[in-house]
Formats: C-alpha cells, structure tokens, sequence
C-alpha cells in the first residue's frame, strides 16, 4: 500500500523535535540555533527570508551558527541575498546550492563566491519566476521569515513591508513545510492579521527590530542637469505622447528626475490627471510632490519605505492601508500589476548593446534581476486595451490593422556615460563575458532589446518601434549614443534619415533647449523640500538628514 | 594632468558683444570654462586642462560636435576639468557661449 502522507508524517516528527524548545509556538531567541538544527534536515530547500528591504537577520545569523553535521547542503531559495549571513551559509557549508533574485548589496561578493566555487547555481530568477517556482519544484521545506508583531496563537502582524511574506508562507505552510518567525513583539493582539496563525509552527522574539534597509530614496540634490535634461525629453517625447496612465518606475536618479518635474515641467505640458495616474511603484519619496499636487490617483506597492509609514497612512486614497491604518505592500501582487496591469515601464540601466538588449550584471558584480524583467517586458497574455498600449502596438505593426495587438512601453534611460566615464552603450555586454566565463546556459539579460520600445539618453530619444529593420535599431541606438564609441561610429547619413522620420527626436525636436534644464525644474531640491511638501509627515532616515 | 590645445575655423563669429565669461566649477565631475573673446574673425581656440588622461579621441569628438553646433568664432576657450563627463562638458560649453551673447 502506498503511503500517501508522508510528508504529514514528516512534518509531525519535526514539530515534535521542535517543540522540545517551545511553550507553545514560543521559542526563546538563545534556543533559536537548537530549534533550527532540530526542524531542519540535510538537503533541505530553506527560504530564509530576504527580501528586497526586510531580513530575517536573526533566523539568519542563527542558522549561520548552526552545526555543520547536523544541518548541511541546504538548498537556499530566497529572493534577496542582502546580508553578509546568506553567504556564510555558503562558505560554512551548512548551504550548497542557490535560487534567488536580486543580490544589491552583496552583488560583488557573490560574484566572488560563485567564482570560487561555494555554490552551486541554480537561477537567477525575476520576482515572479521564483515565487511561481515555490509553488512548483521550488517549494520550501522550511521557511524562516520575519514580522513586526505576533501574538501567542502566531498570528503575524507584518506591517508595511509585507513584501514576500504571504507568497513564502503560502507556499510552505500549505506543503507540510514548517514556518518559523522572526518578530520584534510579543504583543496580545496584532493590529491587524497579515498571516493568519494557524500557518505558523515557531514564534521567536528577536533580540532586535529587524533590518530594514532604505533602498529607494533618492536625495534631489544629487540630481544632476543631465538627468533634468532627460526627464523632460521623456515627459514631454513619451508621457505626454502616448499619454498612459498606468505605470512603473525603476528606482534610479532618472526616474526620481521625472517625478520631481512632474508637478513643474509637466504641469506646462497640460497632462496632469491624463497621464501617470495609476502606479506600481515602491513609495519613492520623491513622488511626494507629485502626489501632493494632484497627479497621482493610486499607487500599489512591492514593499514600503524607511520613513514614509506616517505619510502612507495619511493618505489612505492613494495607497493600499490595513483597517489598522499602515501600508499594506505585497511584492508578488504588485509585480504581477507591473506586468499586466502597466501600460509603460521606464527605468535606468548600466549597460547596453546594439540590439537595445540591457544588463546590470558585469564580470565581477551580479545584483540579479529583482523585478524589472517582470516590469520591463510586453506580457504577451494581456488581452485588454488602452489608448496607450495599442498606439504602441500599431506603431510596431506591419500588419493588418484588424489584427494588431497593443505593446507595453519599455523606456530605458541612459546616460551615455556612468561612472569612472564608462560608456553605457558597448558592442558586446559584460553579461555575456560573466556568462562565458561561469559557463551559465542563459546570458543575464536584464531586458530583451525585442522588449524595448524607447532609449532615453541625454542626446534624445530613439523610438524604435518605428524601427523596421535591425539595421535601422542599430543606426537609433547609436544615434543617442553621444559620444561613446558607438555613438561616434553611427553612420551620420542614416541617422539623419532616422530623424526626419520621427525614429530619433533630438532635444531641439521637441522644443527642448537643454540649457533650460536645470535645477529650478525641481519641485524638491533637497530631502528638506521633501518633509516640506509632505507636511512634515515624512520622516527621512538620519543618512538622509542633514540639518 | 593633461592638457589639450585644439584650434579651429568656426563657421561665423560668436554672437553677442561681451567679452569674457565663466561658467560651472573645478570640482569632481564638473569643470570651469573660461571663455574671452580676443580671436580675430572666426577663430576659435580650446585649451583643456584635464585630471583624466587617455580621453583624446572623445574631447575631440566633443569640442568639435561643439564647435559645428555653436559657431564659436573669435573665442579663446579655456576648460579646467575634474572628470566631466562628456554630457556635461557640452552643456557647460553650450552655457558659456549662451552667456557670451549677452550685450557687454
């Protein structure tokens, strides 16, 4: 007879093992290595929470500590490696293998590790890929995640940076996996149930409120005219253009330019409350002018942001807020928005090549994807219309007007040149090397030049849905490319005819003089502006304070 | 540091009647440009002063791009650079030149 409930009686013997160290779901934050050596086996796939901002820090220095020959080859699935701990788990030995996303902060040293061999590489995923795989041949045997608040029946209040928890647990708990949380109290009763009790196994107060990192503020004074310059030629060539309201922006210096002229150069353009209405977008606090003057309707968020709860939860119409009044975010809900539910997605990037394809990954850095793939690429299962999208779609189209489908917009922003004057358009990507020499199947492409329908630079806009041949994507690419070596080998002849036929807009095109672009554009020119405009509700970190 | 001299035969004179000007700051990633109008006829004379060697080819693909699009004619240029990048070596040029057209 086979035994259809193994994995019932599997995770039985592991809660008994477990409740050795409990009363009730309790485990004190000393017991939290034993805990884990008891419910964890050898060969395990373990999400130990690591989201974009929040991190299970404890369960992660914990399980860093825990003996190697008892807790060993653990297959580590999990979004965001952020912390020095996920790679120790590496270097130890208690992890062998890795599927995840993003890597931000530990971008350098995980190239490192991969280059010595400590781990064994599955995918870098997007968001979503990962998520979905939980639900496939991804599922977690155990997940270690991290709450604000739980009370004794394990009821988690998750708070604003709800990000990646429901879909973690969802996963596990509803698989025969084990739960464990991370919280910063032990509290009666939470304000509101973000993850209902009866799917956590083990509650542990952490010795400190976990870390939180600000990842998406972006201090106006450090906008620079070129990305002025570029915010308008976007608003004024793209915005006011297609004129979509549905929308995500990347989390650069470019798009926080954008958001901070919206409510000054793109009240000129007579496009307020026509364009830009709806967003998925983390809460940038940049978009607070915006959002004060009265260009943003709605906004639904993949995580929240250090400072801005006071602000969110006064302003309920604009942001999704829990019956106790805080942000509720939920990264998968918010990606899966990104991807159908936007009509453009516009962010910056490091490098790019002749065919527009784009990567953030070099030689020796892999942040990952995170979520711009799942943003930055036409969802070829939408089938509902909008004047944006389909004016998109029939400028791509050859063929039959009856027949033709719309398109996502997909702007990239570049500056010519980044850093230490390294040129941003390049014949051959850093990520095809990086893939050469790690001998990975698929080259990490951030996204497909076939997705991208404008190149934003500071010498204009190249359309290339207008684009019919390859030849002619080439010629627009170079033809913004200024003067990198790209750019200076375009065929001047060629662009020229690009121009008059509307593929490249040069500033001067569009009415633009880039001597106007400057710092008086700006609806904030400091974190100070900022709390200003928010009415003092805004609350930046003490990085960003200097006054 | 570097330094660059590039001489050239502008198309027309530099509009406007003043005769010096200065525009942006030496610091990192910006540069100062000095321009004077003491060149007869349509000359037109670039002196850079640069903290980044190995950048020859792309400060002459940027000076002359500068010099087709602004006509800088009986000007001496002088660019004291921190590492600008060329997006901003043009627009501080193209500032320069702006402020040049002003009456004395």
């Amino acid at each position: 007879m086979t035994d259809w409930q193994t994995q019932k009686h599997e995770r039985q013997i592991r809660l008994d093992a477990g409740g050795k160290f409990a009363i009730g779901k309790m485990v004190a934050a000393n017991e939290t290595t034993a805990l884990l050596e008891s419910v964890i086996r050898p060969g395990d796939r373990v999400c130990l929470e690591g989201d974009n901002q929040k991190q299970a820090d404890h369960l992660a220095a914990a399980l860093v500590a825990a003996d190697k020959s008892k807790v060993h080859d653990l297959h580590i699935v999990q979004s965001g490696i952020a912390l020095p701990e996920h790679l120790d788990l590496f270097a130890k030995g208690i992890a062998t293998k890795l599927d995840f996303s993003y890597s931000g902060p530990q971008s350098e040293a995980i190239a490192r590790a991969l280059g010595s061999g400590k781990i064994q590489l599955g995918a870098i995923h997007t968001y979503l890929e990962l998520f979905s795989r939980y639900f496939m041949d991804l599922t977690p045997h155990v997940a270690l995640i991290a709450a604000i608040s739980a009370d004794r029946e394990g009821n988690l209040y998750t708070g604003p940076n709800t990000e990646d928890t429901p879909t973690i647990v969802e996963a596990t708990a509803f698989k025969n996996g084990i739960v464990i949380a991370q919280v910063n109290e032990v509290v009666d009763r939470v304000p509101r149930v973000d993850i209902p009790g009866d799917r956590i196994d083990f509650v542990i107060k952490a010795p400190k409120p976990f870390f939180v990192e600000p990842l998406f503020t972006r201090d106006p004074a450090q906008v620079t005219e070129t990305q002025i310059l570029m915010a308008m030629l976007a608003l004024k060539g793209i915005y006011a253009e297609y004129r979509m309201q549905r929308l995500n922006h990347g989390i650069g210096y470019g798009t926080a330019a954008i958001e901070l002229i919206l409510p000054t150069f793109g009240e000129t353009l007579g496009i307020k409350g026509k364009v830009a209405t709806h967003w998925a977008l983390n809460p940038h606090p940049t978009l607070i002018p915006a959002i004060e003057s009265g260009w943003v309707r709605q906004i639904h968020s993949f995580g929240s942001e250090v400072g801005m709860d006071d602000y969110m939860r006064a302003r309920p119409d604009v942001y999704f807020t829990g019956r106790d009044g805080s942000l509720r975010s939920n990264r998968t809900f918010c990606q899966v928005a990104g991807l159908y539910a936007c009509d453009m997605f516009i962010g910056a990037t490091l490098q790019m090549d002749l065919a527009g394809n784009s990567s953030t990954v070099t030689a020796d850095r892999i942040p990952g994807f995170g979520g711009a793939p799942n943003m930055g690429a036409d969802a070829h299962g939408r089938r509902h219309p909008s004047d944006a999208w389909l004016k998109a779609g029939r400028q791509a189209s050859n063929g039959p007007p009856s027949m033709t489908r719309g398109r996502k917009l997909v702007v990239q922003l570049l500056e010519t040149f980044g850093d230490k004057m390294e040129p941003s358009f390049v014949e051959k990507l850093g990520a095809v090397e990086f893939a050469e020499k790690m001998k990975l199947e698929l080259v990490p492409i951030m996204i497909y030049g076939d997705d991208v329908t404008h190149v934003v630079t500071e010498e204009g806009i190249a359309n290339l849905l207008l684009c019919r041949t390859s030849a002619e994507r080439e010629q627009a690419i170079r033809g913004v490319a200024g003067f990198t070596e790209v750019g200076r080998a375009r065929d001047r002849k060629q662009v020229e005819v690009l121009r008059q036929r509307g593929i490249i807009r040069r500033p001067e095109d569009l009415g633009i003089n880039p001597l106007d672009a400057d710092r008086h554009f700006l609806a904030a020119r400091s974190i100070k502006d900022l709390v200003n405009w928010s009415g003092g509700l805004y609350h930046p970190p003490a990085k960003f304070r200097n006054w | 540091m570097e330094t660059l001299d590039i001489h050239r035969d502008a198309a027309k004179r530099a509009a406007g009647e003043k005769l010096d000007a200065i525009t942006g700051v030496v610091a990192s990633g910006n540069l100062e440009v000095m321009l004077e109008r003491v060149l007869e006829g349509t000359k037109c004379e670039v002196h850079i002063k640069t903290s980044i060697a190995g950048f020859d080819e792309v400060w002459h693909a940027v000076i002359e791009d500068f010099i087709e699009r602004w006509s800088p004619g009986g000007l001496r240029i002088s660019v004291n650079d921190g590492g600008a990048r060329p997006d901003t070596v043009s627009l501080r040029l193209a500032q320069g030149v702006s402020l040049m057209e002003a009456a004395e």
